[in-house]
């Protein structure tokens, strides 16, 4: 946590409530984002409980599993939730533009322009909490194996036909989520916990009821104790007044209502009574039910605070790498491949951390760009420095052509971490960074002198506006504004001998958790 | 270690077994791969540089993959130092500063940013990560990588295509790779792309020899069993001198303060802790950073000479063979400018990640965890210590706050178990508490 989130935390605990930690809203939200809280039995991995799903928060599709340990009533589930997800995710499908692209020839290596499709826009997922992307994930993962009728007649146990489907877009989304930056799928506790810094820790910031509290503290308390409140307040009856946002349920609920509910509901199905069976289904809903809407209420109430917020510019950038990830996505189904394998081959695994670690190197730059709070940051801890223009004195490269290069003196209260010798700087140059090197510190590192090495046109004289004037306040960074990707590897077909060559050969190393004889007792 | 058990352990000896059979497998083993594992400054360099040369010899067309210019810099003016004959190409980005202007003497290297001016040397010296975007190269016969162990993984996935047998060489117990962003949906597979390339390449070739470098040149008498017992408690190493085979001394006696009387304390036995007040601070501990600039201007205004076995004259001890070493770069950047104030120019200051591979006469060390009110999984990095505790040639002096071992014991390691993820010891809490014990004997409190 840097020095400056500290002190936005400590001012909020003074102040009893929430501090901004960003002026504007670093990640994409869409027009009509589809809002999913999702429920999980205990005791019972992947087994879903319930769900609250949909795009108009006063309208939620609602849909419970009266008996979690029945797979049928839990495949009915997943086809109800396909039914619900899927058309909101493929509605984006269609509606495409022609953009152009450079791609490389694998033969040649030569590059050339391709027209290729481009979504205009993609779906967009929000759950309640960090443990709610696990959960679409561990979903993805369980569904997207899954063989239909249509596909193995001979499956005596066949899912519901879109289910596997729901389970391809759950994983693309799951991993895309990784991806730091991307907006496909996301937490209110996450996208809260970027913009705003509360009193309490970073693992308490993991409850939504609680962190709202923090920002919009009810008239007359303070965040701290409406925090507290959300946190562990119960009624007469022992049950949570802020029930947790999931997918994880109360063990005082799980204990004293849903588990005689459902015993209740058994029992009704094990008599022959239909409208016994209705009244125990209507009695875990409406149960299931009540735990989900003050999630569902505090997602969309995230997002409206969210929406406060200008948009950062360059948040809309990187919504483009989600359109294009969304627009990959559909031609692979499309295309008719394969489920995502359930393990990234080598080649897979190092691209993957390759595109993350670039994908983070230009988050932390676009995010200081977009917003002065964050370049504050950079600048208190030595990697960016603000001031004014006091002096530019013109030069010359020393060329049959001279290109200027024109020195300029920065005044500045930042103490950057500039070493003699030469460090790169870099300032936005309408939206494009402009490099100087660093010369020297004068008047005991109050001036910083630079020389300036591009953007300023071709001919003698630089173009106007490209060099700063007398009086101008600049902010430079020792960061680059952008990041480049890294090498390209080589095919998975031509994995090399150190890992295990290519996947499937014999060569390749045992997984790790395989069954052993001790697994079968 | 007593005169007879001297005597039976030749130090000499020892290496120059290992070197031989390293050599044998790397020229005429039947394996692809052969790893070697090195502890802080037993020649490994000097190991890189004689395979090198012995495979060139034998005609091998051979690539050498290093993990900083700096280090491969370093390298090539070595083998021209050895062999101003072989011709050796290094191969730089086409970034304006990307190697040491001091190889443009060298009338033996060829300097250039294509891999294609440099296919007929039988040697091309570059980075991994430059190696990684030469593509469409006749693959070479033969690889040697340099500290293997600091290398990650897809590092050595973008590289391993263009050799056909490689010499892997790197010290265990430095700092591990890592990643800015989160892995742990690789953990456990053996191809983890954030695991070091030596984890990688042994999951997969189990069968390939693996050598150890026995004895440490660079570290004392005095440094080599502790850091051999708190850091490479399976594969113990010595010291190739002896004890009083190197000296530290002062022209000027000590003034009874605290940066002095450590300073005597860490010329009499290897080592000293400089002790002050318990207390929780900023990272930039002002109080302890300005501690480590004294006992460094300390040692300059006094005249410290050194004697070792390469030089029986005593040997002015001059800026440029001290180093200070820091957890943080803002440490590193607040000592630089607190020895500026002291008027002291010319030390190396840097964090323990840049500090790897380099060595130094006297060390002055700020304790990761001083000041800290908690103990991260970064700050207990067993690797970390150790690089900032193997640098010294005479002595290393541990500047900190007072209540770390408290501070352990009240963190232990918390970090989730993986499955397939092999475990590494000692973990980081051990380390720290076995180099605390030994320093408590070398205890100074701080008096100004």
């Amino acid at each position: 946590m840097s020095l400056l989130n500290t002190l936005a935390r400590l001012e909020a605990v003074r102040a009893g409530r929430a501090r901004p930690l960003a002026t504007v809203r670093h990640r994409h939200l869409s027009e009509r984002p589809l809002v999913l809280v999702p429920l999980t039995t205990a005791g019972e991995a992947g087994a879903p409980l319930g769900a609250l799903v949909g795009t108009d928060p006063a309208r939620p599709r609602l849909l419970v599993v009266p008996q979690p340990r029945d797979r049928d009533l839990r495949w009915a589930f997943l086809a109800d939730l396909a039914d619900e997800v899927l058309p909101y995710v493929e509605g984006y499908a269609d509606d495409v533009e022609r953009v152009e692209r450079t791609e490389t020839d694998p033969e040649t290596g030569a590059k050339s322009k391709v027209e290729a499709e481009l979504c205009l826009d993609a779906p967009q997922l929000i759950v309640p909490s960090r443990a709610g992307i696990e959960y679409v994930r561990l979903l993805g993962r369980s569904m997207r194996f899954r063989r239909t009728a249509e596909e193995d007649p001979e499956n005596p146990y066949p899912a519901p036909s879109r289910v596997p489907l729901l389970g391809r877009w759950f994983t693309h989304l799951g991993e895309r989520s990784r991806v730091p930056g991307a907006s496909m799928l996301l937490s209110a506790t996450e996208l809260l916990g970027r913009h705003w810094a509360t009193g309490q820790s970073n693992l308490e910031d993991q409850h939504l009821g609680a962190l709202l509290s923090w920002i919009v503290p009810p008239e007359g308390e303070s965040g701290a104790e409406a925090a507290l409140r959300a946190e562990l307040g119960r009624d007469r009856d022992g049950q949570l007044l802020v029930p947790p946002a999931g997918p994880a349920t109360d063990p005082a609920f799980d204990n004293k209502l849903l588990a005689p509910a459902m015993s209740r509901y058994d029992a009704a199905r094990s008599g022959d009574d239909p409208r016994a069976v209705a009244r125990a289904e209507a009695a875990v809903r409406e149960l299931v039910a009540e735990q989900m809407r003050p999630a569902w209420r505090a997602v969309w109430q995230s997002l409206e605070l969210l929406r406060t917020l200008p948009p950062g510019e360059r948040a809309e950038e990187r919504w483009t790498r989600d359109r294009w990830s969304y627009t990959g996505h559909r031609d692979r189904v499309r295309a008719g491949e394969p489920p995502q394998p359930r393990r990234d081959d080598a080649v897979t695994a190092a691209q993957k951390l390759a595109t993350r670690e670039t994908e983070q190197v230009r988050l932390d730059a676009q995010e200081a760009l977009d917003d002065p709070l964050v370049m504050a940051g950079r600048r208190l801890s030595g990697e960016a420095f603000a001031g004014e223009v006091t002096e530019i004195v013109m030069g010359w490269t020393e060329s049959k052509r001279p290109s200027p290069r024109p020195l300029v003196t920065v005044a500045t209260e930042d103490r950057p971490q500039l070493a003699e010798g030469g460090g790169k700087v870099f300032r936005s140059l309408e939206g494009r960074p402009q490099a100087a090197q660093f010369v020297r510190f004068e008047e005991d590192r109050r001036l910083i002198v630079l020389r300036l090495l591009d953007k300023m046109g071709r001919g003698r004289e630089p173009e106007p506006g490209s060099v700063p004037e007398k009086g101008d306040r600049v902010c430079w960074t020792l960061f680059e504004h952008d990041a480049r990707g890294g090498p390209k590897l080589p095919d998975p077909e031509k994995t090399p001998w150190t890992h295990g060559g290519p996947p499937g050969s014999r060569a390749a190393a045992p997984l790790p958790d395989t069954v052993t004889d001790e697994d079968i007792l | 270690m007593s005169t007879a058990s001297r005597q039976r352990f030749d130090p000499g000896a020892a290496a120059a077994e290992a070197t031989a059979a390293i050599l044998r497998d790397t020229l005429h083993g039947s394996e692809r791969g052969v790893v070697v594992d090195s502890p802080p400054g037993a020649g490994k360099s000097t190991l890189v540089v004689r395979a090198a040369r012995e495979l060139a010899a034998a005609g091998r067309r051979l690539m050498v993959v290093a993990q900083t210019n700096a280090q491969v810099d370093d390298l090539v003016l070595r083998l021209a130092d050895k062999d101003p004959e072989l011709r050796v190409g290094r191969l730089h980005s086409s970034d304006g500063d990307a190697y040491d202007p001091a190889l443009r003497e060298l009338p033996s290297v060829t300097l250039s940013a294509k891999p294609k001016d440099l296919a007929e040397l039988p040697i091309t010296i570059s980075t991994a990560a430059k190696w990684a975007y030469v593509k469409d190269a006749e693959p070479w016969e033969h690889a040697i990588v340099d500290e293997a162990y600091q290398m990650r993984s897809d590092a050595l996935l973008a590289v391993a295509g263009l050799f056909d047998r490689a010499l892997f060489v790197g010290d265990p117990g430095q700092l591990d790779p890592f990643s800015v962003v989160g892995a742990e949906q690789w953990a456990g597979l053996s191809y983890d792309p954030s695991a070091s390339a030596v984890s990688t390449l042994l999951a997969h070739n189990p069968q390939l020899p693996q050598h150890r470098l026995p004895v440490s040149w660079r570290l004392p008498a005095s440094a080599a069993p502790l850091v051999s017992r708190a850091f490479y408690p399976y594969t113990q190493f010595r010291s190739g001198t002896g004890p009083g085979d190197r000296r530290l001394s002062y022209g000027v006696a000590g003034d009874g303060s605290g940066p002095d009387r450590v300073l005597d304390e860490a010329a009499e036995s290897g080592w000293g802790l400089l002790e002050l007040p318990a207390r929780h601070t900023p990272r930039t501990d002002p109080e302890a950073v300005r501690a480590v600039a004294l006992v460094v201007r300390r040692a300059l205004d006094r005249g410290a000479v050194t004697v070792d076995e390469q030089s029986e004259a005593p040997t002015a001890l001059t800026a440029d063979r001290i180093a200070v070493g820091t957890a943080h770069r803002d440490q590193a950047a607040a000592v630089r400018a607190a020895l500026a104030d002291l008027g002291v120019d010319g030390v190396t200051v840097d964090t323990a990640n840049r500090l790897q591979g380099r060595e130094y006469d006297l060390t002055v060390v700020l304790h990761p965890l001083s000041g800290r009110p908690d103990a991260t999984a970064f700050h207990l990095e067993t690797g970390r210590l150790c690089v900032l505790a193997s640098r010294h040639r005479h002595a290393c002096v541990v500047v900190a706050r007072a209540g770390i071992a408290e501070l352990l014991d009240d963190h232990p390691s918390t970090e989730p178990v993986q499955l397939g993820v092999t475990v590494k010891f000692p973990d980081g809490w051990e380390a720290n508490h076995c180099v605390l014990a030994h320093l408590a004997e070398h205890r100074i409190p701080w008096k100004p």
